[in-house]
Parts: structure tokens; sequence; C-alpha cells
């Protein structure tokens, strides 16, 4: 019974990957989790292998020998900073991916219709009464591999059932992969940030849906190639204006939107394929997407269905005025306040990461620390451009984790403390969203650092974030404006802390 | 310009408005100086000292008069001083435009320029030249150090071989800039502090400084102290009575009270009444820096200090800062060195009164033979008026209940509509597609609730992880690549092909990638 192998494999394979998603609740199980991934995957990649009606085995394995070496030079070579752009990117390869196979799904059920044709016989034979119209010879079958012998056997109603899966396989893939591919370029800074969109803006993402619609059906009735063909490209267009529209500080939403896109863009192929493993996997990576979102959203206080749907922010209404002036700091003034002072939390944001300042913020804080100091880090849930984006960047320059605080945790802690360092981040500390009711980051929970004794900004220059508010918090009277690129000033920091 | 400064001769004066370091300053702004002989003399600055710096001393204060154009002093000008003054000199000094009224008129009907240092307005920019603070900060300091010399306990609690100590309580009144000098000395020498005022919003500045705010159990809406220059304004008679009824309450305990509240041109309110002495331990000190202006104590006798019937030690000092008069001279003639910085911005050594200037304009109450008082209001706000907050009403526990039980009751009305909507949906689905669709539904639809279920648990920090991670896995799709790479047709092959490929670099850096992350996170 090897098709009864198969399924077993799956069955394992499903599991492991369950554990491997549950497994990521602490930081210790999720060494183990990702292992328990790896093994799920091998046992499936290897079950298929040896499963019924595939060939070609020696070209599968050169092809994935080929994607290991692409994929180690990747992963190794990316700096932890450019992880989100990684990920986003690597997005973009699993839903063309999907493209791909649902083509080749269509092709299939033309190729299989041709071919019974030949034979005599009708593609999606009638049942009548409950019996088979056509009974196939296995000598017709035969010649098919599995996915169309799976096909030959299929009744009328789900082959167009078939055609629905796979047109959703095609039209979601096809948005994960331009979407993927301009948050990609958003990210890694080859494509401008800023939120932009074709005049027309939401309507022609509805309209450019709304024909693919039409097209879908035309393609159900007739089945042709073209409208296939059509319905892709709107998918591609839609994907790319839908992230176009999407600004740059918006971006941890839209990766792990993308990744909940390409989880359903795997379930539903798994669905044209009639493979339980790919709809059961699909699942769990479009709802994890999703719930990922969910949880950004709620933290910047968006809409979920505004997001999925995409371009959102941009302003509303008259924003408060800021008054006062920015008070500029040098490292001597930031390091003596640091040298006496007790306590002490750090705000990393996007500026770090883009500054590379990680580094040099660890060896802050260890010498801080040393001296007796109480370090701690506050991480705003959208710090980053991908969610836990900073956690990576300070595991990696080896803050042990137990320092790095969410939000929740540390935002009541800030009336009792010395010092906060706010470095390259600026709309997760902007006191505006609780003050102003018409900035647009209103009701946006923020990090209260503005309670601290004292508070020092490392920031570039004088401009606005990434979302183009401005930042009360800068004008306040016990912030101090450290001006200067965040890894230049922590380095000329940190001769100066004893 | 000339800048002179004569010896003080107010009697019990010991500052001097000049210090060598603040007139090597004032030279290089263009300035030459000039002082009486022995102007510094009580203050610890001797005349060589003064030549050293490059200051010319005269002999007497005539002299001294006629040679300056710019006259710097510290207390207002005595009826001698008034006659000396002459057309187109300024002075520079403590100077009431309220009590000195006669004084000002004459000064300016002889068309000299008067600037008032009281009469510096309170914003950040003229910080550095406000002498009311720099001296209300010594007398704040000096008024914890006479009471602990006339206090016959230690400060800070000890428990020694002798016994033990308790710590003394201190009260301070006023939590102005003299208040928490005050506070900061008291609580630095061990005392345990309590602070009032009559500002609330000082409150979180008393604590910075580690004294407990004392609060009144009072309704009315508190008034806003931004409203007033940062000063404190009179007080509703209700509110009056609570915050007495406090103190009534405090007395016994506290071993030093400290007052310091003024209300700006007017009588010092009664805080501490003679009830309030009567309750309190023998051996107490009150300390009442507000005995020049009447006493927030009316027992207080200005300049002097007196011993109540029961023992308490009342001060009534009201030179604090001449005490200290090295600490405060050197204080007071920064803040005049800064005042003719603003006073000469080409640093040519040419006095541009510039009557347009928030600061110099609000200070000058006499200039070219009019009387400038009361000056307009500045132009810039001195402190931010806080934005009104609406206070989050505390609940009852009954309606805590309710807004609960209203929230189960919603969230169970949700709940049951969405799984009726979704399970109607399902089972219109099932009508119309056949059984072997149904069956991977299933396991569709299940996976979604795994799905969900399991990734609420996972740790925030870990999420970029779980991206990587879910990345990694969602390249399952190469299963679907695998089954079909082994078709018969050419092109079906072809694609198949570029997605095993990519399928596979998906697997293996999502993977590697997760766990390079991963092997990062660690604890210390």
């Amino acid at each position: 019974m090897e098709l009864g192998f198969t399924t077993a494999a799956y069955v394992v394979a499903a599991v492991l990957f369950i554990l491997s998603l549950g497994g990521l609740s602490g930081q210790e199980s999720a060494k183990r989790a990702v292992w328990y991934g790896i093994v799920g995957m091998f046992i499936a990649v290897v079950a298929t292998l040896i499963g019924p009606g595939h060939g070609l085995w020696l070209l599968s394995l050169v092809l994935i020998a080929g994607g290991a070496a692409v994929g180690y030079q990747l992963a190794t070579k990316v700096e932890m900073t450019q992880m989100p752009e990684l990920v986003a990117g690597m997005h973009a390869l699993v839903g063309l991916a999907a493209v791909f196979i649902g083509f080749n799904a269509h092709i299939m059920i033309g190729y299989v219709d041709g071919h019974l044709a030949e034979n005599g016989a009708v593609l999606g034979g009638v049942l009548v009464d409950g019996q088979w119209v056509q009974v196939l010879d296995k000598a017709v079958t035969e010649p098919l591999s599995a996915f169309g012998q799976l096909i030959a056997k299929k009744t009328s109603v789900e082959i167009t059932i078939l055609q629905i899966e796979l047109v959703l396989g095609i039209w979601i893939g096809a948005v994960t992969f331009t979407g993927s591919y301009v948050a990609w370029g958003k990210l890694s800074g080859k494509v401008d940030s800023s939120a932009t969109k074709l005049p027309g803006g939401h309507i022609l993402n509805a309209s450019a849906a709304g024909a693919s619609l039409i097209l879908a059906i035309i393609y159900f009735s007739t089945g042709s190639l073209l409208s296939l063909i059509l319905l892709t490209v709107l998918a591609l267009f839609i994907g790319w204006h839908l992230i176009m529209g999407i600004g740059g500080a918006d971006m941890p939403v839209v990766v792990s939107m993308l990744n909940s896109y390409s989880g359903w863009a795997a379930a539903a192929i798994g669905f044209s394929l009639g493979n339980d493993l790919l709809i059961v996997v699909g699942a769990l990576v479009g709802s994890s997407g999703a719930i990922l979102s969910y949880i950004m959203c709620k933290a910047m206080n968006r809409s979920f269905v505004s997001v999925i749907l995409g371009g959102f922010g941009g302003p509303a209404g008259e924003q408060m005025a800021v008054e006062g002036e920015q008070i500029a700091i040098e490292a001597d003034g930031v390091a003596q306040a640091l040298n006496e002072a007790d306590s002490v939390i750090i705000i990393p944001g996007y500026g770090m990461a883009v500054a590379q300042a990680q580094q040099g913020v660890a060896e802050l804080t260890r010498k801080l620390r040393a001296a007796g100091k109480e370090v701690r880090f506050a991480i705003h849930p959208v710090a980053g451009r991908l969610p836990g984006h900073m956690n990576v960047l300070l595991a990696e320059a080896k803050v042990p984790y137990d320092i790095v605080m969410e939000m929740d945790e540390i935002n009541d802690d800030f009336p009792d403390t010395d010092v906060a360092i706010v470095i390259g981040s600026n709309d997760i500390v902007n006191p505006a969203a609780q003050d102003d009711p018409n900035s647009p980051i209103a009701g946006m929970p923020v990090l209260e650092c503005w309670k601290a004794k004292q508070v020092f900004v490392s920031k570039r220059g004088q401009g606005t974030g990434y979302s183009g508010i401005e930042n009360p918090l800068f004008f306040k009277d016990n912030t101090r404006m450290f001006y200067g690129d965040a890894k230049a000033s922590i380095d000329k920091l940190l001769p100066m802390i004893d | 310009m000339k800048i002179g400064t004569p010896k003080e001769i107010f009697e019990g004066e010991r500052r001097v408005a000049m210090t060598p370091d603040s007139a090597a300053a004032l030279q290089k702004l263009g300035h030459e100086c000039v002082v009486e002989t022995g102007a510094g003399a009580e203050a610890g600055f001797a005349d060589a000292d003064y030549k050293a710096a490059g200051v010319e001393v005269v002999k007497t204060a005539a002299a001294l008069w006629k040679a300056a154009d710019v006259v710097a002093k510290v207390r207002a000008p005595d009826a001698t001083e008034m006659k000396r003054l002459r057309e187109g000199q300024t002075l520079i000094s403590f100077f009431s435009p309220v009590a000195d009224e006669k004084k000002m008129e004459s000064a300016a009907k002889k068309g000299a320029t008067v600037v008032a240092m009281e009469m510096i307005p309170r914003i950040s920019r003229a910080q550095k030249m406000d002498a009311l603070s720099s001296m209300a900060n010594i007398a704040g300091y000096r008024a914890v150090i006479e009471a602990g010399n006339n206090f016959g306990r230690f400060f800070t609690g000890q428990i020694t071989a002798a016994g033990k100590v308790p710590p003394a309580k201190v009260l301070v009144v006023g939590a102005g800039v003299a208040g928490l000098a005050a506070i900061g000395t008291s609580t630095s020498l061990g005392a345990i502090t309590y602070a009032f005022d009559v500002r609330p919003e000082v409150a979180e500045q008393v604590e910075s400084m580690g004294a407990e705010f004392v609060y009144l159990d009072f309704e009315e809406e508190q008034q806003d102290g931004s409203s007033s220059g940062g000063y404190a304004s009179v007080s509703s008679p209700e509110f009056r009575e609570a915050q007495l009824a406090k103190f009534r309450e405090l007395a016994p305990e506290v071993d030093i009270v400290i007052t310091t509240a003024l209300i700006p041109n007017r009588e010092a309110p009664e805080l501490w009444t003679e009830d309030m002495v009567k309750s309190m331990k023998p051996g107490s000190v009150i300390v009442d820096l507000a005995a020049e202006k009447g006493g927030n104590c009316k027992l207080t006798v200005a300049d002097e200090k007196i011993v109540t019937d029961n023992g308490v030690t009342i001060i009534g000092y009201t030179d604090f800062p001449s005490r200290m008069a090295t600490q405060s001279s050197s204080l007071y003639a920064t803040n005049i060195r800064h005042l003719m910085t603003d006073l000469t911005p080409e640093k040519d050594g040419v006095i541009n009164h510039d009557m347009e200037d928030d600061v110099i304009r609000g200070a000058t109450i006499a200039h070219a033979q009019e009387v400038t008082f009361p000056p307009p209001p500045p132009k810039v706000a001195a402190i931010a008026a806080a934005p009104k907050k609406e206070a989050a009403k505390e609940l009852t526990p009954e309606e805590k209940r309710a807004a609960e039980t209203a929230a189960f009751k919603a969230q169970t009305k949700n709940q049951v509509t969405l799984l009726a909507i979704g399970g109607a949906l399902i089972l219109l689905a099932g009508l119309y597609t056949p059984a072997s669709f149904m069956q991977h539904f299933i396991v569709f639809v299940l996976s979604v609730f795994i799905g969900f279920q399991v990734i609420w648990g996972v740790a925030h920090s870990l999420h970029t992880p779980l991206m990587a991670v879910t990345n990694a896995i969602s390249s399952i799709v190469i299963l679907g690549a695998l089954i079909q790479i082994g078709s018969t047709s050419g092109i079906i092959t072809f694609l198949s092909i570029f997605g095993v490929f990519m399928a596979s670099i998906n697997i293996f850096g999502g993977f590697l990638v997760t766990r390079r992350m991963l092997a990062m996170f660690q604890k210390s």
C-alpha cells in the first residue's frame, strides 16, 4: 500500500508542523521547534518523491540540491538587519511557485481531456443514479501521471471545483508574488517607501478584482487559457498596486499579511491537487499570518480589514501644532546623565537597524549593567520593519532576552526611570497618539518614554519619521536631541561611560 | 561702557553684585568694570582679587556712581543712592516696583534706566538671569541648615549602640524654588520630608526630589499654576480650610516646618496658625522664609529668632542668601553678567537697551524718562498650559461587574453569530459540492482552527522567527511541483522545475535563517 504510506507520512509531517509552530511560544522550546519543522519537511518531501506517480527522480533531487545551495547562501550571508527583506523576498518565491503549479493543473486538465477523447471517453464522465456511465479502462489511464489519473476520475462538478481551486491558487499566488516583490523592494530601499497610488486608488483595485472575477467565470465555462492568463496579469497588478499604496512604516503588517497570503495560496493549490498535507500546512500558515497581522493591527490601533485590503495611513484633519524648540545635546552630556542614572530604558527602532548600531547598544548596555545600573529595553510591537525585528537584532548583539521587555510590561515603569534613550524610533514614542485626536496615529498605543526624568533621542536629523508626523516628544522640556547617525553617536558615547 | 558696583549700604547685607569672575566675563563683552573699595570684603572677595581681574577700584561710593555708566548692585537704592543716580545711567538691582514706587518715579523723572531683577520674566530663556530663583535656591538650602542648627536631634534615623534615633520629620510648605531646594537638602540629610503646595502639578517635582506630597481631600478643581507664570495665586476659602485642617493634623507629628509660601505682590498668606504652633512638640523648629512679607506664621518676627512658651523655635530671618554671601554673590553676579550679555548683543561694549525684547522689556521699570511698569504680558507663555484631561471615572464594583457581564455577553453573541454564519455557509457549500471536496474541506477548516489556537501562544519576541518558519513551511508547495514534475507534458515539467527550484530555496533559506536567529537568543 504505497498510497497508504504516503498519507501516513503526511499525517506525521502535519503533526510535526503544528508542533513546530506551537513550540515557538518560548525561546528555549523554539530551538527544538525548528527541528520539528525541518524533519516534517524532510518526511513530506521524501514521501512525495517515493510516492505513486512520481517521475524524474534525479532531476528533482538535483533541483532541490540547487535550491539548497542558493538558500544556504542567502541564509548565511544575510545581515540580521536585512531579515525583513529576505522574508519578503522568499514569500515572492512561494507565490510564483503557486502560480506555476496552478497553470500546470490547468494544462493537465486540457491534456487529460485530450487523452480521454482520443480513447473515446469524456472528461468528467457523468454520474447517473449513482453509477458511473463511463468506466475507464486501465489501459487508458495507465499512461497518465498520478495527478492525471486523479483528474480522469473526477465528475464534471468536481472538475469545476478543481478549476475554482486552481484559479484561487493562481490568483492569490500572483498577488503574493508581486506584493512580496514590492515589499522586498521597499524594505531594501530599491523602491520609494512612501505610499504611492495610481489615480483611482481603491476603485482601481476593486475593479481589477471585479474583472478577475468575471474572467474567472469565463474560464469556468470555457476553460480558455487566455482568460486565465489575463486573470493572472490582473492579480499581478493588484499585488503590485496594493503594496505600493502602503507606506514603509506599515511594513511589519504587510510582511505578515503576505505571509498569510502565501499560506492561503498553498492551501488552494492543495485543494486542486487533492493533497491534504498542502491544505493543512497552507491553512496553518495562512491563519498564523492572519493572526500576526491582527496582533500588529491592534498594536497600531488600525482596522484589520483596512490593512488586509491595503492602502491605509494618511492624514485626517488638522493636526496639533507643536510649539517649542528641539534642544540638542552632545555625547558628553548624555554620558554624564547616564553615569548619574540608576535606571535606564532603551527604546530601539528602525533607525538602530539601519545604522547597524545594535552592537554598540549592546556594549553600552553591558557597561551600564557592569556599573550596577538597571538597564532594560522597551520594545513596541511594531518597532522595526518586521514583527519582533528588534528582538532579533538585540539577540544578535547578545543582549540577554530577559531584560528586553514588551510595551505592556514596561510602560508603567517610565515615571520611575532616570533616563530613557530613544534610538532611531519615532512614531512609537509619539505622545500625539494620546494627546491629539486628529493625529494620524491617534489612539495607537505608544511607549510613554516622556514620563522618564530625562529623555535622549538619537536621531539623524530634524526631519519627521517614516510616517511624516511631527513628534511633540522632541520638543518636550525633558527631551534632549542627540543628533547623528545612531552607530556613530553610540560609539562616541561608549568611551565616556565609566 | 563702565559697569560699577558699590558696597552695599543696607544693614547686614553682605552680598556683592560683581565678583572677580563675573568682572572677567563682563570685560570680554567689551565693558570696563569698577568697584568701590571693600565692596566684596564681606562676601570674601578682596580688592586685590578685583584688581587682579582687571577691575578698577575707587575709594568712595560717590566716585563710583560718578564713574559708572551702569551700576549693578543687590539691594534697592536708598535715598542717598537715589540722589547719586543720574540721567542716562542704568541701575540694575532688586527694585520692587510696588514697594518702592516713589523711587521708581523719581528715577524715571531723572531719565535713568532701572532694571529690576525681580521683574525678570519667568521664561526658559531668562532662567540664567533669574536672580529670584538663584537666591531662593540658597534660601531654601540655608533654611534647612538654620533649622538643623536650632534642632536638637539628628535629621537621619540611626540605630546605634547607644540607642535608636528616630529620623526627623520635615514639612515644607510651598514647593517653589526655595521649597524644592529645602526638600532636596532635607532629604539628603536623611529626614522624612513632606511637602505641600497649592499647585497639584508640582507633586511630580516634589516626588522627584524624594519627598512625599501631601494631598488634600478636596473636590474643587485645583488651580493650574501655569496660567500665572508658574507662581501660586490666591486660593478659595474652602480650599484654605481644607489645607489648614491637613496642617493641623500634621502639626503634632513634624519636627521642622519650613514655610516658603509667597504670592507675588501680596502679604504672605497665613498657613501656620498659632494653634498649630501650640500643638507642636517642644524643640521643634519653624523656619519662615516669608518673614519679610509678614510671615506664613503670625508669630514670626522678621529678622529674629524667637522661642515660644511651649519651646518651639521660630526663625524669621530675611537674609538667608546674605548669610551665604560668597555663594550667593557669585550666583547673583552671574545672573547680572547674563543680563549684561543680553544687553550687549554685539559684544562690543555698547549697551543696546532693546525694549522689544521680552526679557529686557519685562525687567525694565524706568526708561527714557517714563515709568515702564507694569510691562505688557510676554509674547512667549512661561509654561505651556496643561491640556485639560478628563479623568477616567472610577468604576464601582457593581458597575465593573455589569461591564464584565456585558462584555461576556457581547463576546458570546459575537462568537455564536460567527459560528452560526460559518456553519451555515459550510452546510450550504456541502449541499452543492461533492463529498470528495468536503473531505478536503474538513481538513482545511480544522487546520485553520489549529493555526489560530497555536499562534496566539507565540511570544512576541519570536514573531520574526515565526514568520521565517511559516515562510519555510509554506514552501510545502514543493509537493505540488514534485507531483507534477513527472508529467508527460513538456511545459508542465518545465514549470514544475521552476516550482521545485524556488520552493527548495525557500525551504533551506527559511529554516537556516530561523536557526540562526534562534541560536542568538540567550538568557543573561
